[in-house]
């Protein structure tokens, strides 16, 4: 490599060609795999080279997402906080009420270019399986969703929504019962029905090429925080906020950032109970490298290397793992995790109740909790982009549930 | 010569094939593991495969996933898996070890220390189900430095051009998946792992051993007809459940000591005839 393709070299370059980012990434995987991630990863490559892919792409995140999401101005609360100015990203907004479906839309047309008939997804929330039974709703596709138990005892609403829209959703009875009990078991779906079956990983997690094409079909994002901020403001933010679980809503919102060096980026983890209690899902601050579901990323596990339970309010952040680009991200000082506890969320998705008349999904109400602690020590012609990434709908009984009410 | 080239240099001579039981270490408590390796052995296994608990056992089907649950109960470690070997060793030192499992364990003692301690307690091979060869640059050497056999899997999507690359770096023998799909799978079709071999062989002279979906004798020996070893895994696992079950631990220790033996038996009269 010559000294000037060195300089040229971007953050955004990465991932390598296998996938890796730094010591992160890669493809841990059972050989079976190895050959269809291959094809997947020629299809990716292939088809975001392909402008008649593009703009069927972009014609469906206009008309069927309802894209751009805004970039709202949430003034009483900025006032409030009495620090930077705070812009709220509303992926709120977009059809099925949460980011995920950016990502659902755009596998989904891979699936179908690449013949397959099935789809399958794993869900903690119920988001991403809401997004991908619309999808394959929308195409008339087979869909399988798998879902820990406990998840379904948490998010009823989204196992009926699923079930409306055509899927059969699978219950996970196994190991703790949650996120990570579904993404085994939709692998192992996968392994199994390999021919025909298009597996849909929610986020940006998983073996290569799945970090790198999930990261790409949600930062449209990214793309268009960019462009408002300089409409709104006329540069870019000073800092960017998000809620962490897997980590694809805070890729899609930082990626098309990451050569900026003067936009600071803040990730937020689940805290759960308190980081010091062992109850939270918060592996980037409180874990350490290891592999799971196929690639090397900051886990929570035990000093044996097993895979330990993980605690949130927010069923979306209750994940042992995170997406390998933020591991990178992190360990290169690029950007900022921190943590926020069940209570901090909670205060958050009150606030922004309240005071903006928005109701947050309490993964984002994590993002909104930080955004608390940090306005207040920025200067007031700085600003702030929050990506709310999901609506609070779903998560209405579990709040109420917290405050003592019964319907 | 390692264990695992001597054993089978020797069933070639014999001209048998190798029987390979599967069993989780710490299945369904830690008290049974090393007395029914001792078995196994006298059952008629050549080589034994021993699982390491993981907590998410990904590429493992219902059975397998719940031994590793019953073994993690009592918190059996990489470490515990470890001194069961050694312990097996102290009164066998010729059938080989395999130990299969997942990466994080490893990760985490780090791939040195690991093999060290693999090699210093009696391990002949190490099979881990979710390292291909294109991330092994470090893990593959780590292991061969200590006379470590690196197991890799083959499968039906394995294209030819993969296979030699896979064989190239395995050694002591490769292990051909004969399903798509996770352990303990019902259908195995004898006639396409025949034809799948038949390509395997045109890349390696290693042994080839085939696992998952041999469910009895009958299907032992059908295979064995066509591979150099059968492993058997889920349906001897699947006897630790129903005992684990219904009995305490000392009776159901001697129960499923006794149907596993059975099992490898009429496996062993099958592969021989």
């Amino acid at each position: 490599m010559t000294i000037e393709q060195q300089t040229e070299n971007k953050l955004s370059d990465m991932p390598d060609d296998n996938g890796h980012f730094g010591q992160y990434g890669g493809m841990f995987v059972p050989e079976t795999l190895m050959e269809p991630l291959d094809e997947l990863n020629q299809a990716y490559i292939n088809y975001f080279q392909d402008p008649e892919f593009l703009a069927e792409l972009d014609n469906d995140l206009a008309h069927y997402v309802g894209r751009p999401s805004p970039l709202y101005f949430a003034e009483r609360w900025s006032r409030e906080l009495g620090g930077a100015k705070i812009y709220l990203k509303r992926e709120d907004l977009n059809h099925t009420g949460a980011h995920k479906v950016n990502n659902t839309v755009g596998q989904m047309l891979l699936a179908k270019r690449m013949g397959k008939t099935r789809i399958i997804a794993e869900t903690g929330a119920g988001q991403h399986g809401v997004a991908t039974a619309t999808v394959a709703a929308r195409l008339g596709l087979e869909c399988v969703v798998y879902m820990g138990a406990e998840d379904i005892q948490r998010q009823a609403l989204n196992v009926y929504r699923m079930k409306l829209l055509g899927a059969q959703v699978v219950s996970v009875e196994s190991g703790s019962r949650t996120l990570k009990d579904a993404l085994n078991e939709a692998m192992r779906d996968w392994v199994t029905n390999i021919d025909r079956t298009f597996y849909i990983i929610g986020t940006a997690a998983g073996p290569h090429p799945y970090p790198a094409m999930v990261r790409d079909f949600q930062a449209v994002i990214g793309r268009e925080a960019r462009e408002q901020s300089m409409q709104h403001e006329g540069r870019l933010p000073d800092a960017l906020v998000a809620c962490i679980g897997g980590g694809s809503n805070a890729i899609g919102l930082f990626y098309p950032f990451v050569d900026d060096q003067e936009v600071s980026m803040y990730g937020v983890e689940a805290a759960g109970h308190g980081l010091e209690t062992g109850q939270h899902a918060a592996p980037l601050c409180a874990g350490k490298p290891g592999v799971l579901h196929g690639n090397r990323t900051y886990l929570m596990e035990d000093k044996h290397g097993q895979i330990i339970p993980t605690h949130s309010v927010s069923a979306g952040l209750d994940y042992p793992g995170v997406g390998p680009e933020h591991s990178w991200l992190k360990d290169i000082g690029r950007a900022n995790y921190v943590s926020v506890t069940d209570e901090e969320a909670l205060s958050g998705f009150h606030d922004l109740t309240r005071i903006e008349g928005i109701m947050p999904a309490l993964e984002s109400s994590h993002a909104m909790a930080y955004v608390k602690k940090l306005a207040p020590t920025m200067d007031k012609d700085q600003f702030i982009v929050v990506n709310l990434s999901g609506r609070g709908d779903k998560d209405i009984h579990t709040v109420a549930t917290i405050d003592g009410i019964e319907f | 010569m390692s264990r695992i080239k001597g054993c089978f240099a020797q069933l070639k001579q014999e001209h048998k094939k190798a029987l390979i039981p599967y069993v989780a270490a710490g299945d369904p408590n830690p008290e049974i593991t090393v007395d029914l390796m001792h078995a196994m052995v006298a059952s008629g296994a050549d080589i034994i495969e021993l699982g390491v608990p993981f907590s998410d056992p990904m590429a493992d089907g219902p059975v397998i996933q719940k031994a590793s649950e019953r073994a993690l109960v009592y918190g059996t470690s990489l470490s515990d898996v470890l001194a069961m070997v050694k312990t097996f060793r102290l009164t066998n030192n010729d059938t080989p070890v395999v130990l299969m499992g997942y990466l994080n364990p490893i990760e985490v003692m780090g791939y040195e220390c690991f093999a060290k301690a693999a090699h210093d307690a009696g391990v002949d091979g190490v099979l881990t189900v979710d390292i291909p060869p294109e991330e092994a640059q470090s893990y593959i050497p780590a292991l061969r430095a200590c006379e470590l056999d690196p197991i890799f899997l083959l499968s039906p999507t394995t294209t030819k051009d993969r296979m030699t690359i896979i064989c190239q770096y395995a050694s002591g023998f490769v292990y051909y998946v004969s399903v798509k799909g996770v352990t303990g799978t019902s259908a195995l079709d004898t006639d396409e792992v025949a034809k799948r071999l038949a390509v395997i062989k045109e890349v390696t002279d290693l042994p080839i051993g085939v696992g998952f979906g041999i469910k009895n004798a009958e299907t032992a020996a059908a295979v064995g007809q066509v591979a150099d070893a059968v492993v058997v895994g889920s349906a001897l696992v699947n006897l630790v459940e129903q005992n684990a079950r219904s009995l305490s631990n000392e009776e159901g220790n001697k129960k499923i000591t006794a149907d596993i033996s059975q099992v490898l038996v009429s496996m062993r009269t099958a592969l021989d005839v």
